[in-house]
């Protein structure tokens, strides 16, 4: 194509495209706004804090910075979890706040163009589906677009305390 | 400066302005700290020289910037107070309503300037008309009715005086810019001047500094002059030099003013010790922007968590075998420590910076309302953090027009009622157990419960007569609730307390209320003391560790089994010298199982819970450490019992309690236990 390419996060996608993290959680596959994602890292030294819901697990340490992480294994009850060195853990940019996020695995990004994103029927996902923002294919994959700052923002996830 | 380059000269201009706007607002305030304390009767000399050089600052920065609406008002006030100081124009209440007046305008002329923000302009016409009046009366007038003509009148028009003036200049005014021989040429323009220099203090050639003045000057001056256009020559230098003026051979009335035939008398001026008191040291200070104190202070935080980290590494090694980098760790730590204190209390500012608003507040309410209101303050140097003060300043104002809008009765109401016809209203503030404790009470009629559950009742709230007052009180912090018959413009449209509550609590603090019909009421703020970094020991309850802050600390001890008794919906207490604690279990309010059980095989911590006692039970006392307060809220939200977390040496995070809401929920669990 003659449009020049948009530089993304450094890698030159076509433009009219959004990026999406893809990740797996439950045996399905999701895609979230890249640009919401901060970074990845592994599961240690979570510090529990009392009476609070099972799938928050506590809070880490980012670098000076303490952030609260939530396992959704656990929030969409997607059997029994466990935690080693291949577990992942993102780090999402939400409405100014740092919050993280425990997944089965992370694959790869994904750029796809608002033609590909097919409107989500009412499947009867894990998730509730007000938080998807639509299916899209991709290399004859199924990817369930999450909105995932709607979703982490919801009062049920009692992550933040929006009444400000 | 030449007009060679204007860009410079714009950028220059700007950060002016801002020096121009902070120092402006400075001398306002001065200005109406004086005026409110002024006694027209009797004026202090230096408040009103002081007064005097507060407005002509005002006109000459005013008048760099081409603000001409400022300077006019502000010339007018500043040849009013020339007259008052100089003893030709007596000083009276009216006039110093006057010039609080004027004093906002020039505050809103001020605020138009900086913000763009509405300038009233009947207001500036009326007080400049006012101001000018005086003068005019002042002309027309000499020596008969207000205008006093004193010592004006009494210079000898004839014949000279002569002037003895001893003048030694604070050491270091040439780096005020000050010139000296400038000074002494305006003296000489009076008339004829002779001087010479002494030279008592001059320190050794190696110690010399060419920069600071160290002469002792004796000046002689014949002159038609008055004492008050020589001291005016020394107006900018008088606060940190030494000045003595004496007049020799003085001509028959000049020397005390004199009293003149007309209404006022005018007191004798007097020099009351106050005046001598800002000779002490030049106490230089510097502005610094809170952002930049803000980031020493975040640096110095982040120094404190590396050096416990180096501090625990250092922990696990050998003493003997790494002596020096012992001693090295030690000295360390007792650097930082001292580093932040340093740096801590660079933030902290006494609380008379919101306290001194109310004076005038209070005064304008008061006469308003048509309440005599007497206000006291104590504790006004209680430091707390500069962000604090900000946010506390709408809350206690909130209440205090409040307690003059509602409390405070009318004075016939009050004499009925066997109280004094003036009404107290009382700002307090101190530091207690690691909190900041403002109450604001007033010997008004209390709160009214009757009246109260009524208003409750009618928008629907579940109330009965069985509630306790506390419960009553609380009830007053609904969105939207007054009891207030009338809504005036100052309260009483119910959007006042649950905004103050709401307030109050994003600062981590609470709201209390004490009330006894007929006699008053009294509001306590408390605040946490929040400074980012905090005093702490390290427990363990089960594998987590908890910091609890020293200042709640009472005592520790390791109860034996024979200490505890239970008692019936009380939980477990301990027996402490006489006096039975309530015990709380930490591990079992917060739900971790790996701890231990009984009191017995743990430790017990006893802290001051807002004036409660209470026993925790931890595993074990780890380390006392300095922490860093971390934000719980900034990417989460207040986990109740807490106040804050930290980072500890090993990188894990560890939850600060809140010793107050811990043994809250402690005995709210006991209450639902045993309903």
């Amino acid at each position: 194509m003659e449009q020049a390419p948009q530089i993304i996060n450094g890698a030159s996608a076509p433009s009219g495209t959004k990026e999406y993290l893809t990740f797996n959680l439950g045996g399905e596959e999701y895609g979230m706004d890249i640009l919401k994602v901060q970074e990845i890292r592994g599961y240690d030294a979570v510090t529990r804090i009392a009476n609070t819901p099972e799938f928050m697990k506590g809070v880490i340490n980012l670098r000076g910075v303490i952030v609260p992480i939530v396992d959704m294994r656990i929030k969409f009850n997607l059997g029994t979890v466990e935690y080693g060195e291949f577990t992942v853990v993102i780090i999402l940019n939400i409405l100014n706040r740092v919050v993280g996020i425990v997944v089965d695995g992370v694959s790869d990004v994904v750029a796809l163009l608002p033609e590909q994103i097919r409107p989500a029927p009412e499947l009867s996902s894990s998730m509730d589906t007000s938080y998807i923002a639509g299916l899209a294919n991709s290399d004859e994959r199924l990817l369930i677009l999450v909105d995932i700052e709607k979703l982490l923002s919801s009062t049920d996830m009692q992550l933040m305390d929006l009444a400000a | 400066m030449e007009d060679t380059d204007s860009g410079f000269d714009m950028i220059d201009l700007g950060k002016l302005a801002a020096v121009f706007f902070e120092e402006c607002t400075e001398h306002l305030a001065e200005m109406e700290r004086l005026l409110l304390e002024i006694d027209p009767s009797c004026p202090d000399q230096e408040a009103l020289h002081a007064l005097f050089r507060a407005a002509h600052s005002i006109k000459g920065s005013g008048g760099i910037f081409d603000f001409s609406d400022m300077t006019t008002i502000t010339h007018e006030l500043e040849s009013v107070l020339d007259l008052i100081r100089n003893q030709q124009l007596a000083l009276t209440p009216e006039m110093v309503n006057l010039f609080l007046q004027s004093t906002d305008v020039i505050s809103m002329q001020l605020a138009g300037h900086q913000h763009g923000a509405a300038v009233d302009q009947q207001a500036n016409d009326s007080a400049c008309a006012g101001l000018r009046a005086i003068m005019a009366d002042f002309r027309t007038a000499p020596g008969e009715e207000s205008a006093t003509p004193a010592v004006h009148v009494a210079v000898p028009a004839a014949g000279l005086q002569k002037f003895t003036i001893d003048f030694i200049p604070s050491l270091d005014i040439f780096k005020r810019g000050i010139r000296v021989e400038n000074l002494f040429g305006e003296l000489a323009s009076l008339g004829t001047l002779s001087s010479f220099a002494e030279f008592p203090e001059v320190p050794e050639l190696h110690e010399f500094d060419p920069e600071l003045a160290h002469a002792h000057w004796h000046l002689s001056l014949e002159a038609e002059a008055t004492e008050a256009e020589i001291r005016d020559i020394f107006e900018f230098v008088a606060d940190d030099s030494d000045i003595v003026i004496k007049v020799e051979e003085p001509q028959a009335s000049s020397a005390p003013p004199a009293v003149s035939p007309g209404q006022s008398t005018l007191p004798a001026s007097h020099e009351p010790a106050s005046a001598k008191t800002n000779r002490e040291t030049a106490d230089g200070s510097i502005r610094v922007g809170v952002r930049k104190v803000d980031q020493i202070i975040n640096q110095v935080g982040e120094l404190v968590i590396t050096q416990a980290m180096l501090s625990q590494i250092g922990g696990s090694l050998d003493p003997v075998l790494h002596a020096d980098l012992y001693r090295g760790l030690q000295q360390l730590a007792r650097n930082t420590r001292d580093l932040q204190e340093s740096v801590m209390s660079m933030r902290l500012v006494p609380i008379n910076l919101v306290f001194s608003r109310f004076p005038r507040l209070i005064r304008d309410l008061a006469a308003k309302l048509g309440k005599q209101v007497e206000l006291r303050i104590f504790g006004e140097s209680t430091e707390l953090d500069k962000g604090l003060v900000e946010k506390m300043s709408d809350p206690l104002t909130h209440l205090v027009r409040n307690a003059l809008d509602h409390a405070i009765e009318t004075p016939d109401v009050r004499i009925a009622a066997g109280k004094p016809a003036v009404g107290i209203v009382t700002l307090r503030a101190s530091q207690i157990g690691g909190k900041i404790v403002v109450d604001v009470i007033d010997d008004g009629a209390g709160l009214d419960r009757e009246r109260i559950l009524r208003k409750a009742a009618e928008r629907g709230i579940d109330v009965n007569e069985g509630m306790s007052d506390d419960e009553v009180w609380q009830l007053i912090f609904t969105p939207g609730f007054s009891t207030a018959e009338a809504v005036t413009d100052i309260s009483g449209r119910g959007v006042g307390m649950d905004v103050v509550s709401r307030n109050v609590q994003a600062l981590g603090g609470k709201v209390q209320i004490f009330s006894k019909s007929g006699q008053g009421t009294r509001i306590t703020l408390s605040l946490p003391l929040t400074l980012a970094i905090l005093d702490g020991l390290a427990v363990a309850v089960g594998n987590e560790k908890f910091i609890i802050p020293i200042n709640a600390i009472v005592e520790s001890l390791q109860p034996s089994a024979g200490d505890i008794q239970s008692i019936q919906e009380s939980g477990r207490v301990l027996k402490m010298r006489g006096d039975f604690i309530p015990l709380i279990p930490l591990h079992q309010l917060f739900s971790i199982k790996e701890a231990a059980n009984r009191p017995e095989e743990g430790v017990l911590v006893v802290v001051d819970a807002e004036g409660e006692r209470v026993a925790l039970q931890v595993d074990a006392l780890v380390d006392e450490q300095q922490v860093v307060i971390k934000s719980l809220e900034e990417n989460y939200r207040k986990v109740p019992g807490t106040a804050g977390a930290t980072i500890m040496g090993d990188g894990r995070v560890a939850l600060i309690l809140d010793v107050g809401e811990i043994a809250c929920q402690w005995h709210g669990r006991l209450k639902d236990l045993a309903a």
